[in-house]
């Protein structure tokens, strides 16, 4: 058997179906519907050996169409700021606000891709930001929490 | 059935929602056109600005996209040999050689009047099948729907990735394990939540499709940024050349059109074939049914080659509505993510939509003949100014589609938990994707989730924990047996291949 990324991720799959089906057995159910034939164990427990199965089986059939990715090509430390940023984003958005957070969030994205247009930089943050809130918050009334725009007094 | 088209065509002719069939294509051609995106992504963006409509309006605009992105998606096959959705591979084989020839304006220009006849065509085959088969539906049971679950799934699984069987189950069933997270239906007893009250609710719809779509494709374009595989090629947009189709083309649309779009209705109807199978089938049926000197031009830029592929994937795109609107069974990933807003907005798709909700049953179809014609519109005199987006750089466009994601997320639940909640499961599906693990079945098997484990309950407890219910009844046994056909082929195929 030939190990590959494909075999380690279906081994992690499986893995993950049995912790899935050990919790699966561990959900309380009342004493009434113990025996039932059905109740909230039952489609989980099922779940859990298909899973199982399904893993099982990529483990270890053979595999003919293995996937080669060329790591050395794949920019890791780019996506892994990205993915930064947006966790920061996601940190700030309630705290500092739609705004404020949103804008600063594709600013920093465009400068972490490699953007230096600053002026084009600017236009695509903090007024397409508003002009997207006003399309929300404005025309569509759906409801933005913004604590920094209400402290400056533009949202009420 | 005449009152049922006047309503659809009441509610569709309003001013609000012809505006959204224009806007829906609009938005949809151009993100239909970048590599990458395809229908999904484009219609999962649209799920937030959708929430502060009527249904009917909100599922306008969806369909819009939907028929949008798949135009869009042919430009990209035609321009750049970059397909910008799987429905529109096939295209590209006599589109992309057309192009070359210096007749990429009468490429587009063939690929818009074929998308258009084939979604026209299918819109028609679609208006007199729904009721009579949403009649039939009504005869379905528990047992029935919870084997046509497991055909679709089965289905989509074996057609959405070539020889990636068991990866497409292995999707499958963690979208069913994503689904059972939350309270139980029935019980109200909590799984999966580990005392954290943000998942008593279960995981959003929203979130699981813009983590796996969306997000997700940002990712993947970033990290394969410096991949020569997959850097897209540039062209010029000066050579698009005239617009005119020729009488001789005409001609040969007109046989062509008719035979791809009946094929292209019947594979969409089928649960998980889709536009990519259509437009396959269609192109090898048009192959094997044109003459000898005709067949010789195939794959240098034929234009039998380039309309039956086109008119077939629009044509799949109607049909796919078809079991999402009667059966509540979508027929393709995109129609499933359309399913997920519709229960969202509280309606539920099945046998009784069009007595239940007959505005909205008729208005989509309604909806369909005229975003057709404003796709037409809007296309053909746009087509070297559409084309200019393919131009827009990496940089910009992967922090708006985040934007979106972050947003989508935002305006439904206003916490932060969901937001770490989606980029965690997008980082995931981001590596799974590097290895060709497809991601429609996960979807699918998400919307389906709840709605198969409430069938099988009933199918179980009415057959007193027995299992017989699977051939008890006629039906239901032959759900189950096109099943195992579908798995039985699939494994022929698989040794086939491999001796």
């Amino acid at each position: 058997m030939n190990i590959n990324t494909t075999k380690i991720i279906s081994l992690l799959f499986f893995i993950f179906s049995a912790f899935y089906l050990y919790l699966a057995y561990q959900i309380q159910v009342f004493t009434f519907d113990e025996n039932a034939p059905f109740n909230a164990r039952t489609f989980p427990i099922y779940l859990g050996y298909a899973g199982l199965f399904f893993s099982g089986l990529k483990l270890i059939l053979p595999d003919p169409n293995t996937i080669k990715v060329e790591h050395e090509h794949l920019e890791y430390k780019k996506t892994a700021i990205l993915i930064l940023i947006a966790i920061i984003y996601g940190a700030t958005i309630l705290k500092v606000g739609y705004f404020l957070s949103t804008s600063l969030f594709l600013f920093a994205s465009y400068y972490f891709l490699g953007e230096r247009r600053w002026i084009l930089m600017f236009l695509l943050s903090f007024p397409f930001v508003a002009a997207f809130m006003y399309l929300l918050h404005g025309i569509l009334d759906i409801y933005l929490r913004d604590p920094f725009l209400q402290l400056i007094g533009v949202m009420g | 059935m005449i009152e049922g088209i006047l309503i659809g065509l009441t509610t569709a002719l309003t001013i609000q929602n012809i505006l959204m069939v224009m806007v829906g294509c609009f938005f949809g051609t151009i993100i239909g056109m970048l590599p990458g995106l395809g229908p999904m992504t484009a219609i999962a963006l649209m799920i937030p600005i959708t929430y502060g409509f009527e249904p009917a309006t909100g599922l306008i605009l969806m369909a819009g996209v939907y028929y949008g992105a798949v135009f869009g998606g042919s430009t990209s096959s035609i321009l750049l040999n970059a397909p910008g959705v799987p429905g529109t591979v096939a295209t590209s084989f006599d589109g992309y050689p057309m192009a070359q020839q210096g007749k990429a304006g009468k490429a587009l220009a063939i690929a818009a009047w074929s998308s258009f006849a084939g979604g026209t065509l299918s819109a028609i085959y679609l208006l007199f099948m729904a009721p009579s088969l949403s009649k039939v539906s009504l005869s379905f049971r528990s047992p029935d729907y919870f084997a046509l679950m497991i055909l679709g799934l089965t289905a989509i699984a074996a057609f959405s990735s070539k020889g990636q069987f068991l990866k497409a189950m292995m999707m499958v069933v963690l979208g069913l394990m994503l689904a059972s997270v939350g309270q139980d239906s029935l019980s109200d007893i909590t799984r999966y939540t580990f005392n954290n009250m943000n998942l008593t609710d279960g995981i959003s719809f929203v979130l699981v499709v813009m983590a796996t779509f969306a997000m997700s494709e940002a990712l993947t374009i970033i990290l394969k940024r410096n991949d020569p595989t997959s850097a897209a090629k540039q062209v010029s947009l000066t050579e698009l050349g005239s617009i005119k189709i020729n009488k001789e083309e005409r001609t040969k649309m007109y046989k062509t059109i008719p035979r791809s779009s009946v094929i292209g209705f019947l594979i969409g109807v089928l649960p998980g074939a889709g536009a990519t199978i259509a437009s396959f089938l269609a192109y090898g049926m048009e192959r094997n049914v044109v003459n000898d000197q005709e067949k010789e031009k195939f794959g240098k830029g034929s234009v039998n080659g380039l309309s039956a592929p086109e008119t077939a994937n629009n044509a799949a795109c109607s049909g796919s509505f078809v079991p999402m609107l009667t059966l509540g069974i979508p027929g393709s990933g995109t129609t499933a993510v359309m399913l997920g807003a519709l229960l969202g907005f509280g309606v539920q798709p099945g046998p009784r939509l069009y007595m239940t909700n007959p505005e909205i049953f008729w208005s989509i179809i309604m909806s369909m003949y005229i975003g057709m014609v404003i796709l037409l519109i809007l296309n053909l005199p746009l087509i070297p100014y559409i084309a200019r987006i393919l131009a827009v750089p990496k940089n910009y466009l992967i922090p708006l589609i985040l934007f979106f994601s972050v947003t989508g997320i935002y305006v439904m639940s206003f916490n932060n938990f969901d937001i770490y909640l989606m980029i965690g499961i997008a980082v995931v599906a981001t590596y799974l994707r590097l290895y060709d693990f497809p991601m429609p079945p996960l979807i699918l098997a998400f919307v389906l989730g709840g709605l198969m484990e409430e069938n099988l309950r009933r199918s179980l407890l009415l057959s007193n924990g027995s299992w017989e219910f699977l051939w008890d009844r006629t039906l239901t046994a032959c759900i189950l047996a096109t099943t195992i056909l579908i798995v039985v082929w699939h494994i022929y195929k698989t040794f086939k291949k491999k001796n």
